[in-house]
């Protein structure tokens, strides 16, 4: 009820919200949306309609226009959506399981323990992820699985961080004792106890994390170490746009539609991640006005 | 108040004990440093293993010329260089080099690593201070006029600004940029120089004592020059500025929004002070805190290399160095580019926690 009326109250968040179901809508949707051709291997596989090097605009068979090598703009965007949740979604569930792990084991037996698993969040938060990514995508070759490998490597520190302090706070706390008195085991004392204590913060930070995971993969993308060429990425659709920003000589506004739906697509999609996580951690925070 | 003279005030009450603990900070800090160092290349060391010993040959080969003899020399230079041996020999033999100066060759630049870093780093840092300055005191003011004015008109239209920000990804900021800025209406070119500018600065009249190409401008008196840095620099500093504003505000806002509610504000309100001096002084000065430290995290990451700025606007920095170096497994370039970074972010760091205590009295460094 709380959520309904703070909803209802912030238009903004309504808004993310609504934006999110969105997405999820076009996602589920897709083959229904941008029906695949019969002789496509994957789904995920843009159909292109030739091999000119120019951009088509739209048209009424290519609603979005086409990119240079003739990708259908409007059915990579659609199935982009799919991408685009597999990404962020597959690498935040890693990364916060790695984080929740190694946060807890930490906090949990502190001393030494604590000590080593610090440095190891330390030395991994002195390598800027997209760099890092970039070198692991590099090696493990293009492909959605290894984008998601190499940014849940680079991704989990925060959550470690957090679940750690979360613990350390709740660790000194009476019912704690309580249950250690009452000869609780360390597994059933951190799982049943101390972990759902950390939850709120943890969901806060992956709802925010989600958003921009999908902008570091789109990132990679971009930077030609993403996806293969043709895959339904967002990141893609916009790599393929940037020889053709200055336009033509008397009309430089000739191929606005292989940046602006691309980018549309990803803005939106990181936005309504960004509102929706504003709006959970106002309503979850009690320090934030109401 | 500015920053300089709230740390001139709040150092007034340090103490000599303060300074004790100040030192025994800085050496616990010094002895950490190589360990979290050690640890790091060896990471990206063992990443390296990945690779085959000829790829790998490149590591330790000091110039191009020194592969010039074939499959028969590859293998000769490959046992000389014992790139099949066991791992941590290698990595042995890595660091004995390093530590010697000799961070190895790198394909992506053509020319040794430390040559390369040293070379790009003025670029990068001219494009850095340009941009981090303005988002810092950006994010400062529009911060405290968020908090001031919660939910009034300014506080949404603050943070509309500041999510569009944050969710706008900064390659299609990048190309709009270009698009409007440079083909359509031609005033900001992508690169750092024209290329009379290029010829200008590469000739013998032109002193290049930075690398930074506006101060060597002026310092060389040459405004033309000046000028024309100035034009190459406007659109990615715009696009970095708008992406680190919006995090470093929403920062301050929420920041601000804790501080007006302590009880402190109340008693200043209380006793009558004027409004301005309770926001400014009260609010404002205790509010900068934690976002002091967001702006250090801000200012490591983008001396990092702000990868996708540079990339699209065609300014050879560190990032772009950093990018191609990784996309193509250029090892001694990513090594290379690892501890610079490493560097950048221990340095930042230290600042930042010394600043602290000097920003707020309350803080003592243990």
């Amino acid at each position: 009820m709380t959520v309904l009326r703070y909803l209802l109250r912030n238009p903004l968040s309504m808004f993310g919200m609504v934006l999110l179901v969105g997405f999820v809508v076009v996602a589920l949707f897709a083959p229904l949306l941008a029906v695949p051709e019969p002789y496509q291997i994957s789904p995920y596989d843009t159909p292109r309609a030739g091999f000119w090097a120019q951009p088509q605009p739209p048209s009424d068979e290519h609603p979005f226009g086409t990119t240079q090598g003739q990708f259908d703009i409007y059915y990579g965007l659609v199935w982009g959506t799919r991408t685009a949740f597999k990404i962020g979604l597959g690498v935040v569930l890693i990364s916060v399981f790695v984080g929740v792990l190694i946060g807890s084991v930490s906090a949990f037996y502190g001393g030494l323990v604590d000590e080593v698993l610090m440095r190891i969040v330390d030395v991994f938060m002195a390598v800027p992820i997209l760099i890092a990514a970039m070198v692991l995508t590099a090696l493990l070759g293009k492909g959605l699985v290894p984008m998601i490998i190499a940014l849940s490597a680079f991704g989990w520190m925060n959550y470690a961080r957090v679940v750690r302090s979360e613990i350390l706070r709740v660790k000194e706390m009476d019912f704690v004792h309580a249950a250690r008195a009452y000869g609780t085991s360390d597994r059933r004392l951190i799982l049943q106890h101390i972990l759902p204590n950390t939850f709120f913060p943890v969901l806060v930070l992956a709802t925010m994390a989600t958003g921009s995971m999908v902008l570091a993969a789109s990132a990679l993308s971009f930077l030609g170490v993403g996806t293969e060429e043709g895959y339904a990425d967002w990141g893609q659709f916009i790599a393929y746009s940037r020889n053709w920003i200055v336009g033509q000589g008397d009309n430089p506004f000739a191929y606005w539609y292989t940046l602006f739906f691309p980018g549309m697509a990803i803005f939106l999609f990181v936005l309504s991640w960004n509102l929706v996580g504003d709006a959970l951690r106002d309503i979850l925070d009690p320090r934030i006005a109401k | 108040m500015s920053l300089r003279a709230l740390s001139a005030e709040a150092a007034r009450f340090r103490s000599p004990e303060d300074m004790d603990a100040m030192l025994y900070y800085l050496l616990r800090r010094a002895v950490f440093i190589p360990v979290v160092l050690l640890a790091l290349t060896l990471m990206i060391f063992s990443l390296q293993m990945m690779l085959s010993p000829v790829q790998r040959l490149a590591a330790y080969a000091p110039g191009p010329e020194f592969l010039k003899g074939g499959s028969a020399q590859i293998a000769a230079l490959i046992e000389k260089y014992g790139l099949d041996e066991p791992f941590l020999v290698q990595y042995k033999e890595w660091l004995g080099n390093v530590l010697s100066g000799n961070l190895g060759w790198s394909e992506t630049a053509r020319a040794p690593v430390s040559e390369a870093l040293l070379d790009l780093f003025p670029a990068t840092a001219e494009l850095v201070f340009f941009a981090f300055i303005p988002s810092l005191l950006g994010a400062i003011w529009l911060g405290t006029k968020a908090g001031v004015h919660l939910n009034k008109g300014i506080d949404h239209a603050i943070r509309i600004f500041t999510i569009i920000g944050w969710s706008f990804p900064v390659f299609v900021f990048g190309l709009m940029m270009l698009l409007i800025f440079y083909g359509t209406l031609n005033w900001f070119p992508p690169g750092r120089l024209s290329q009379w500018a290029e010829v200008v600065v590469a000739g013998d009249a032109f002193t290049r004592y930075t690398g930074v190409n506006t101060l060597d401008a002026l310092l060389n008196g040459n405004m033309a020059v000046f000028f024309d840095a100035i034009r190459h620099l406007i659109a990615p500093v715009i696009t970095l500025t708008y992406v680190n504003l919006a995090s470093m505000t929403r920062v301050m806002r929420t920041s601000m929004l804790e501080t007006l509610r302590q009880d402190y504000i109340r008693t200043a309100r209380a006793k009558g002070l004027p409004e301005k001096v309770v926001q400014n002084k009260h609010g404002r000065s205790n509010a900068m805190l934690p976002v002091v430290t967001i702006a250090g995290m801000e200012l490591a990451y983008m001396m990092g290399g702000v990868v996708i700025t540079e990339t699209i606007f065609d300014y050879h920095g560190i990032g772009r160095f950093a990018a191609d170096a990784a996309s193509n497994l250029d090892f001694p370039g990513v090594l290379g580019f690892a501890l610079y970074f490493a560097l950048v972010l221990v340095v930042i760091n230290l600042v930042v926690d010394l600043l602290y205590p000097l920003l707020d009295p309350r803080v003592k460094l243990a």
